[in-house]
């Protein structure tokens, strides 16, 4: 019993920082439709920024509680600023951008501010200094319980009946709530978004920041909270439903007791339960627990996706010319740049197939890399267990990738929009946890090794051409199925539900066929990838991974089939060249991104076809 | 008080208005008719800035120039908009859709408060507290025009305020207008219902494929039959 | 003559407490052109949905030549041969217009699932010839997110056809559409309905189209059907007059 209790009041103090950062995120969604994927690095400067103020305050003052709540405002009011800053300088910028855009760009916002962090506060956890009333502890049910925890339970509960006196008292509020209905009536009605949206953004910011402040004491600050973060934020949103705040609470506390017991009972598969909760919520109620079908915001432009024609006989040729360069570098180009040349081939096949589901099939996956990591260990966990030579593996890859993605796919291809993309990002979550916590069987954070090719394939040049064969065949097999049946009817399903469904197609059923595709597709690079470098490690299936292919996708174009082949060779050329050339990798990456998507919003295939139409008189859509 | 010109305006490459010129009187009710997609609604939200107007056009409000500035500046100056399909805050009550709407009082005019709409508009004044997604289609319209007042505007566009109406709510709505207008506001409404037209309106502006083809007062309009019967095929 | 290709018996739907649709009786027969009309809010949409499979009835029941819709899902319903255009058209905007009906006609020969031969190659001569029907064939290369308003309900139409339906279901055929280009649709949609002994059932709000070119109208108000009959007599029916016609000033 008292076990049960003790879980259970821990569960209700994680949940509080947790409901803050959901309530954030939820509310700057509501009103400006933007999905801040740097919420989670808001979290973290809050954490850094009360680490700062309460040791310079404590210096000053002595160690007071006084002193250490003052500076969690501070910190808070700081990290409100910084995003309202955000607001201004970027986002302000890109609200009528695809709304993927707008991820990108907030996600290369947490790139910058991870080099910033990383050059201020140094890589090391930094843990806050406990003075004695901060260790103080309850006797409760004959256990002993922090102190601490037990004010920050009144915290959550504290903060949603303010928000809720916000909303529901103030001008501000309603006008908050009048804006996330329709933005444009309420400019006819006279009222300045701009402060509405930046004033918006301030409280998110806050309280996302107010949320890493309060967990200072009992976790310190690190780098890698902001992505660990992010996802379980995104879980909690999806579960309480797009956009409320008493939804995003009552999510908060769910999964915050499912994790508080869950470790205890089950600590190897905390998140899969977490996962198995979220899908039994989105089974029964498919917006969350308190959310609504998203209303088709008013688009203030009907944008309309381009026509798909064959291409140019020359892009062809170019195509031939390059890939028989690339199978012949082995003669000219030394081992470096042929094990360069087999990741290119990967990570085309890796863009391919995430275009098939973004461009044709309108689904927007934020969480590609599940696919490609599963590939990846299916073929190391066959040879681990089952000791199966490659050929068997780079099957086993694909399959148990094309398995995973049936199952997530019949979740994911029912929402649309922010709810897919968050959803589709907290699976892939879910199954990167798998593979880092559950050490006896992948090897956690080690990895496994000695992932190598048979014999025949093991030079340099017999891998390459594989790679070329596998990953090239594929991608072409692919761009086959855009311009054939399968791929009219899944854009059909993407321009028109309503239409598709009157001409008698499964709109659902195509695109959980895309899904599934696409994670073949995926699964396959993950296999090539994990023989071509002896090793497979979780960092596979992470964010940054996912978004790799995003930005692969995006930076060649998403309505063009050549797009992701323009676009994986760009992306993992800049890469490469930024990795070694500059330090601080991830400030001018992020920079990099920050820029693309405020120069060409249609990438870069996309711009030159714009120009090639144009030239040529085609009448474009 | 209201004074365009030049006003040409694109949905994409479609030009819906062209060479738009229009004069409204201080305190007149102008009424804009045609038929469906003639360019009524575009011509209103271009006024508003809801649509930017093509570079050349001017549109004066007062003297001062509004064309190319942004809705709520335009809306701030005493400009009212009632869009066609309403557009309530359905999770907003009544009395908060009216605080979205409220702007500081404008010199001249009397304040408008909710108690003095709810005298325009009884019907609001029995569900102050109903969400606008619970509320009847005629119910909608009043909320939407009760709420542009709350900007004290000095003159408000009204899109096609008889539409989809019954006969009850249609003669409660011409009344409201002509309260509005009894209140000194200025008015530009657009309609295709002649018959309702009549009854609020001073001048007829006459907008057919963009064009502003004929205006005038509604008598002179009933005497020029041909004018009606090729623009407005009644 | 045969039994009615669309027959309705007793429909009712309720929407909280409001009674939207309220034991509504109706049948369409083989080369006839049907009229749903009335004011705004008298459950003309309402009822529409529940003939389309969009919506499911409180009580009632619809039969396909005698074949129950109840339960079956839009898809399902196209498959038994209903064809059906929308308010606000729906079309794939990324298509051209040839690849709309293409896509249309790949549907119904059952060859969405295949991944090699380009679509482009299928069915591309019977999309042409629904074209011509229709008269847009020769603006099959032209992509549907530029083209005209009415030439978009005619695209709407070939897709309809595509199935070779034996029922057609158009929500405000004409609206939004300039006056010639109303009665060139109407005038096509009574020509095809004539020759392939179609039914069709329609809802409008221009009355001008409906006395033109139905041959039956029928009337609903507050849910419930008050008139039946050809123009003459619905014009005539008091009742009629009370409701509609008297308020739209026409």
């Amino acid at each position: 019993m008292d076990f049960i209790l003790i879980q259970f009041l821990t569960g209700l103090s994680n949940a509080s920082a947790l409901f803050l950062i959901a309530s954030g995120l939820t509310v700057i969604f509501g009103v400006t439709r933007i999905v801040n994927f740097a919420h989670g690095s808001f979290y973290m400067l809050g954490a850094y920024l009360t680490w700062t103020i309460t040791r310079a305050l404590w210096d000053w003052g002595g160690r007071e509680p006084l002193l250490f709540v003052l500076a969690i405002l501070f910190a808070a009011l700081a990290v409100g600023a910084l995003g309202a800053l955000i607001e201004i300088v970027l986002l302000r910028r890109i609200y009528r951008a695809p709304e993927l855009f707008q991820l990108l760009a907030t996600f290369g916002v947490v790139l910058i501010i991870q080099d910033i962090a990383l050059a201020v506060w140094g890589p090391e956890d930094l843990p806050l200094p406990r003075p004695p009333w901060l260790r103080r502890f309850v006797e409760i049910a004959g256990s002993r319980f922090p102190q601490y925890d037990l004010i920050l339970i009144l915290v959550g509960p504290a903060v949603l009946a303010a928000l809720w006196f916000l909303f529901q008292r103030t001008r501000f509020g309603i006008l908050v709530r009048a804006a996330t209905q329709d933005r444009e009536m309420v400019a006819a009605l006279g009222v300045d978004q701009r402060i509405l949206f930046t004033g918006v953004f301030f409280l998110g910011s806050a309280l996302a920041g107010l949320g890493g402040a309060i967990v200072l004491p009992s976790q310190s600050a690190f780098l890698q909270m902001d992505l660990a973060i992010i996802a379980e934020a995104f879980v909690v949103v999806v579960v309480g439903g797009l956009g409320s705040v008493p939804g995003a609470f009552l999510a908060s506390l769910l999964i915050a007791e499912v994790q508080a017991f869950g470790i205890v009972l089950v600590p190897k598969a905390t998140l899969v339960l977490v996962f198995l909760v979220m899908a039994g919520v989105l089974i029964v109620r498919p917006y969350g627990l308190l959310g609504r079908p998203q209303a088709h915001a008013r688009a203030a432009t009907g944008t309309v996706e381009p026509v798909i024609r064959p291409a140019p006989a020359i892009l062809g040729w170019a195509g031939a010319v390059a890939l028989a360069l690339a199978a012949a570098a082995p003669f000219f180009a030394g081992p470096y740049a042929v094990t360069v040349l087999v990741e290119l081939a990967v990570f085309v096949l890796f863009a391919a197939s995430l275009h098939l589901m973004m461009g044709p099939g309108g689904i927007v996956s934020f969480g590609h890399a599940a696919y490609f990591g599963l590939g990846a260990y299916g073929a190391a966990l066959g040879l681990r267990f089952l000791a199966v030579p490659m050929e068997a593996g780079l099957v086993l890859a694909p399959l148990l990738a094309g398995l995973f993605g049936l199952v997530f796919g019949w979740f994911a291809v029912r929402l649309s929009g922010v709810y897919l993309a968050m959803l589709t990002l907290a699976f892939a979550q879910i199954v990167w946890a798998a593979a880092f916590q559950w050490v006896e069987f992948t090897g956690g954070d080690n990895g496994i090794l000695g992932v190598w090719p048979s014999d025949w394939a093991r030079g340099k040049a017999a891998y390459l051409w594989l790679a070329i064969v596998l990953c090239i065949g594929a991608t072409l097999l692919l761009r086959r199925m855009i311009h054939a049946p399968f791929g009219y009817a899944l854009r059909a399903a993407r321009d028109s539900e309503l239409r598709a469904e009157a001409i008698g197609l499964d709109a659902v059923r195509i695109r959980l066929g895309a899904f599934v595709i696409a994670a073949l597709g995926a699964g396959l690079a993950g296999g090539v990838y994990a023989y071509g470098k002896g090793s497979v490690f979780p960092t596979y299936i992470s964010i940054p991974k996912s978004i790799d292919a995003l930005l692969m996708v995006l930076l060649g174009g998403v309505q063009t089939v050549s797009g992701p082949i323009v676009g994986a060779l760009a992306y993992h050329t800049l890469f490469l060249t930024v990795l070694q050339a500059f330090a601080w990798w991830r400030l001018v990456l992020g920079l990099a991104i920050v820029l693309l998507v405020l120069a060409f919003p249609q990438g870069i295939a996309g711009f030159v076809r714009q120009r090639y139409e144009r030239a040529r008189g085609i009448e474009g859509a | 008080m209201l004074s365009i010109r030049h006003l040409d305006a694109f949905y994409g490459r479609a030009h819906i208005l062209r060479d738009v010129t229009l004069e409204v009187a201080r305190g007149e009710v102008l009424v804009l008719l045609g038929r469906n997609g003639a360019g009524k609604s575009t011509t209103m939200k271009a006024i508003m800035g809801l649509v930017r107007p093509a570079p050349g056009a001017s549109v004066r409000f007062d003297g001062t120039e509004i064309a190319g500035r942004a809705p709520h500046e335009i809306a701030r100056m005493g400009l009212g908009y009632v869009p066609e399909d309403r557009r309530i805050f359905t999770d907003l009550t009544v009395m908060e859709n009216l605080e979205v709407g409220r702007q500081p009082a404008r010199d001249g005019l009397e304040p408008w408060t909710p108690e003095r709409l709810f005298a325009i508009f009884p019907n609001l004044a029995r569900m102050r507290d109903r969400p606008g997604g619970r509320m009847s289609g005629g119910e909608q319209q009043m909320l939407t025009i009760a709420r542009t007042l709350m900007g004290n505007p000095r003159l408000v566009l009204l899109d096609e305020p008889s539409e989809g109406l019954a006969p009850v709510i249609v003669q409660q709505m011409a009344e409201a207008i002509a309260a509005v207008k009894a209140a000194g506001l200025t008015i530009v409404l657009s309609e295709q219902n002649l018959h309702f037209a009549r009854r609020v309106a001073d001048r007829a502006a006459i907008i057919e494929k963009g064009i502003v083809r004929w205006t005038g007062t509604l008598a002179a309009l009933d005497a020029e039959p041909d004018i009606k019967a090729q623009y407005l095929s009644v | 003559m045969s039994g009615p290709v669309l027959e309705a018996r007793g429909l009712h739907k309720r929407f909280g407490g409001v009674h939207a649709v309220n034991d509504v009786s109706l049948a369409v027969h083989a080369g006839e052109m049907l009229a749903l009309i009335g004011p705004n809010g008298a459950g003309k949409s309402t009822c529409f949905n529940l003939l389309n499979g969009q919506l499911g009835a409180d009580a009632g029941e619809v039969r396909l030549e005698g074949r129950p819709l109840a339960g079956l899902k839009p898809r399902a319903i196209w498959r038994l041969g209903v064809g059906r255009t929308f308010q606000i058209t729906a079309t794939f905007a990324s298509m051209t217009v040839r690849e709309n009906v293409q896509v249309a006609l790949i549907s119904h020969h059952r060859r969405v699932w295949s991944f090699w031969r380009p679509a482009r190659r299928h069915f591309g001569n019977e999309a042409d010839a629904l074209l011509a029907q229709v008269g847009m064939a020769d603006q099959a290369e032209r992509p549907c997110g530029v083209l005209a308003y009415g030439d978009l309900k005619r695209v709407e139409l070939a897709m309809a056809l595509a199935n070779d339906p034996k029922l057609l279901l158009m929500d405000e055929p004409t609206a939004g559409m300039a006056p010639s280009e109303r009665i060139a649709l109407m005038e096509l949609t009574r020509s095809l309905v004539r020759e392939r002994r179609l039914a069709c059932l329609f809802t409008e709000h221009d009355m001008d189209v409906v006395f033109g070119h139905a041959d039956r109208i029928i009337v609903m108000n507050r849910g419930s059907l008050i008139a039946e009959g050809d123009a003459a007599a619905v014009r005539a029916n008091p009742a009629v007059r009370e409701v509609y016609l008297g308020s739209g000033g026409h």
